[in-house]
């Protein structure tokens, strides 16, 4: 019998389990090289010829290129490695939650000075699902 | 004897490291961070540790997706701040009491905890902060004022350990350390949290509510809090707030009596909720000098 994944329904959030980072392994394995000066300038010169040394998919590589941020969670990628990208793009974690909220920097961090985002009305999918969210 | 007399829990946001790093902190967005720690510097400083077991995370610095240790103890002679992206840390190296970690290791493993050797190792701002906030600033020729053994804990992919795993490994801790001959005042640290989330749509959660009842908790009610299961720390601290199961090795390995001597919480520090906690034995309380 598999394994409950009682977290499923919560809104907004990916958790990161044996099947995400089954699916992210290549993905993940390309961002943590970042961290390296030396992989960050390969990187930088020649973004392509450089992702040819990791066999991910095309939407993965699609989602790099584009650095569409909530696709690369959708695809596997998981934030402490795709926060290595955007590192090496100057975005810092609290810039780069203002981009995978919608909400742009200043409104994130202005609601994160106001206290953060209430646990209320964001526990389950069908609270969001009420609102018209997804 | 080596013995465990205080412990200490501690967020370790990168952020925090980052404006030690650049000298902001009397920036108003972070003083009220760091007046938290005042104290807590000079606490430190009387408690004169010989050692510190540091329980932290790695955020995917040092270990890749090609290896995930669910409980890995540093057994290096020493431990060099890691580029996490953005360069090292500009703080000093992180030296082991390398016998003392080797004997842990033994005694945990004998103990059935069936840890990961790491006989080389990098440590991230997961390590560091927590060392910054309750030393204060140090560059990278000075030193840090005692030896630290890290064990460093997978909360990155689920499911990590289980809250009940991490208090009872405290008491494996515990017992591996007073079978240690040298006379050794020890302090255990459980870092990370509080809520936060850092990811995805729902970024940006914070529950003080839920956050103020574990640190009440830590103290009146420390095994039922060990026993609070993952989803309810997804849910109601964020799914970054998972991390906060590495406290309860921390509280495992002190008495089952401990008195809070201090306390700080302040939302936020970048995307998360800060939160500090001091617990003594109450019957070390006496030996201190």
């Amino acid at each position: 019998m598999a394994l409950e994944k009682d977290y499923e329904d919560i809104p907004g959030t990916f958790v990161f389990d044996a099947d995400r980072s089954r699916e992210g392994y290549q993905l993940n394995q390309f961002c943590i090289s970042l961290r390296l000066q030396v992989n960050r300038d390969a990187f930088n010169a020649d973004e392509d010829g450089y992702l040819d040394n990791y066999p991910m998919t095309a939407e993965q590589r699609r989602a790099v290129l584009d650095r569409d941020w909530n696709r690369l969670l959708e695809l596997g990628g998981n934030i402490y490695y795709t926060s290595k990208l955007a590192a090496n793009d100057g975005i810092n974690f609290q810039q780069l939650a203002g981009l995978m909220t919608g909400m742009g920097n200043e409104a994130y961090r202005a609601m994160m000075v106001a206290g953060g985002r209430s646990p209320d009305g964001n526990r389950y999918q069908h609270e969001w699902d009420k609102e018209g969210e997804s | 004897m080596a013995r465990i007399t205080a412990g200490v829990g501690c967020s370790h946001v990168p952020a925090i490291g980052v404006a030690m790093d650049q000298g902001i902190t009397d920036q108003p967005y972070w003083v009220p961070v760091f007046d938290g720690f005042e104290k807590s510097r000079e606490w430190m400083k009387a408690q004169k540790a010989d050692v510190i077991f540091l329980v932290y995370n790695d955020h995917c610095t040092v270990f890749d997706a090609s290896y995930i240790p669910t409980f890995a103890l540093g057994c290096a002679a020493d431990f060099a701040p890691a580029d996490e992206g953005w360069g090292p840390r500009p703080v000093p190296l992180v030296k082991n009491h390398q016998v003392f970690a080797s004997h842990i290791a033994q005694s945990l493993i004998l103990d059935e905890f069936d840890i990961t050797v790491m006989n080389e190792m990098e440590v991230d701002h997961g390590l560091t902060v927590p060392l910054s906030v309750m030393f204060g600033d140090k560059g990278v020729d000075d030193e840090w004022p005692c030896l630290v053994i890290p064990l460093c804990v997978n909360v990155v992919q689920y499911p990590p350990p289980t809250g009940n795993r991490c208090y009872n490994l405290g008491k494996a801790v515990r017992r591996a350390v007073e079978s240690f001959d040298e006379d050794l005042n020890v302090v255990i640290f459980g870092t990370g949290g509080m809520s936060h989330q850092l990811q995805y749509k729902r970024a940006g959660l914070i529950n003080a509510e839920w956050d103020k009842q574990f640190l009440d908790r830590l103290t009146s009610d420390p095994v039922a809090l060990s026993q609070t299961p993952h989803v309810e720390y997804l849910r109601e601290a964020g799914s970054e707030g998972v991390e906060m199961v590495m406290w309860h090795v921390m509280r495992g390995a002190l008495d089952d009596e401990v008195e809070e001597v201090h306390r700080h919480y302040h939302v936020p520090a970048s995307n998360t909720a800060v939160g500090h906690i001091i617990l003594e034995n109450v019957n070390d309380q006496g030996l201190k000098s």
